[in-house]
């Protein structure tokens, strides 16, 4: 880890390195101008292009779901088998969806 | 060469090694969150579910008003801001709280950067930070919830069949037997959505009031590293994670 760092400066009496910090603020402002966007969306597309409202959220929220799963826990710099030990699983989400999407609908015809 | 390829696999999980290359403990919070996004998916799609099943408001959107025949327009219900009563400003509050989290992740990961440098001064700083912002969405969640359950300052008439016969009433806000808002259901999954992320809210806060106790203390410092700052980092944004689609989903749609 400490090879990482080429440039340290004195603190309390010990030598630390200076912090790498530029990614971590660059993921931040990306997360911040996709929730500006969203509120854009929200209050200048017209109420009654609802599905398409709906579909530009769910993209926006996947991607900031990608990079805060990414970036900030890492999980892109896993190794490649726990990278998918906990990608693959998610399908069983993305298969609920699809299920209810489909048949949901027959609950109110009861 | 075979004998080796024989003995690897048992060297790789007999302990000693690290399979995947994650810790023990890093591997225990990843396979956690993954069953704990089961729940919130579960919830979450639940919510769409039985929303779909209910009529959507079809009229012009300035006219709205709340009713329990159809679903409310989130927008119209969460509009109300502390300090600025009988405006309205849809969305605004919670999308401070958005950020808050958002940020409050931020200093997570800048705490997580300086554990990695064995800074303990910079982990206190941003563990802290951490925490403060955890507490800061945690009383904006009380002051909203505050806000759903007393209700608008004018009560909605609702009209309900009860043994054969039509009663109407004035409904002030929201609990889990009347909700000026909409239908049931709404404030319903409002109370138990809010409220499963807002306890993951507290023991999250709870466990980087641990850590940072632990790093005052010097105990990662004596260990030589501090890979706990990044398994309760680990949690932290993941409880950022269900957030956004809390956000998403409840707020947004």
């Amino acid at each position: 880890m400490a090879s990482e760092y080429n440039e340290y400066v004195e603190k309390d009496g010990k030598m630390v390195a200076k912090p790498q910090t530029k990614k971590i603020w660059r993921t931040f402002w990306i997360l911040l101008l996709i929730t500006v966007l969203e509120f854009v969306v929200a209050f200048t597309l017209p109420h009654n292009m609802h599905l398409l409202k709906v579909s530009i959220f769910v993209i926006m929220t996947i991607v900031k779901a990608a990079y805060i799963m990414g970036e900030f826990m890492h999980l892109s710099g896993e190794t490649k088998s726990l990278f998918w030990t906990i990608i693959v699983p998610l399908v069983f989400i993305a298969w609920l969806v699809l299920a209810l999407l489909l048949e949901g609908g027959f609950i109110s015809s009861y | 060469m075979a004998t080796h390829a024989a003995a690897e696999p048992k060297q790789l999980w007999l302990g000693g090694a690290e399979p995947m290359k994650a810790s023990y403990g890093k591997l225990m919070m990843w396979l956690f969150l993954l069953s704990d996004a089961f729940s919130f998916s579960g919830l979450l799609i639940a919510y769409g579910l039985v929303r779909y099943a209910h009529p959507a408001y079809d009229g012009e959107i300035d006219k709205f008003v709340f009713s329990n025949q159809y679903w409310p327009i989130p927008e119209r219900v969460f509009e109300a801001v502390p300090f600025f009563h009988g405006y309205q400003l849809p969305l605004v509050f919670v999308g401070l709280m958005t950020f808050i989290l958002i940020f409050s992740s931020v200093t997570m990961v800048l705490a997580v950067e300086a554990g990695h440098r064995k800074d303990k001064a910079d982990v206190e700083k941003w563990m802290l930070w951490t925490i403060l912002g955890g507490i800061t969405f945690l009383g904006s969640q009380a002051w909203e919830w505050g806000h759903f359950i007393t209700g608008t300052d004018t009560p909605t008439t609702l009209t309900d069949v009860i043994n054969g016969v039509q009663v109407t009433k004035d409904v002030f806000g929201a609990n889990l037997h009347v909700n000026q808002y909409g239908p049931q259901p709404f404030a319903d999954f409002f109370f138990f959505i809010t409220g499963f992320h807002g306890t993951h809210v507290t023991s999250g806060v709870v466990l980087n009031i641990i850590v940072f106790f632990n790093v005052c203390m010097g105990l990662y410092e004596r260990r030589g590293h501090y890979e706990m700052v990044e398994k309760v980092g680990l949690y932290w944004h993941f409880v950022d994670l269900v957030w956004v689609f809390v956000f998403t989903f409840f707020y947004l749609v």
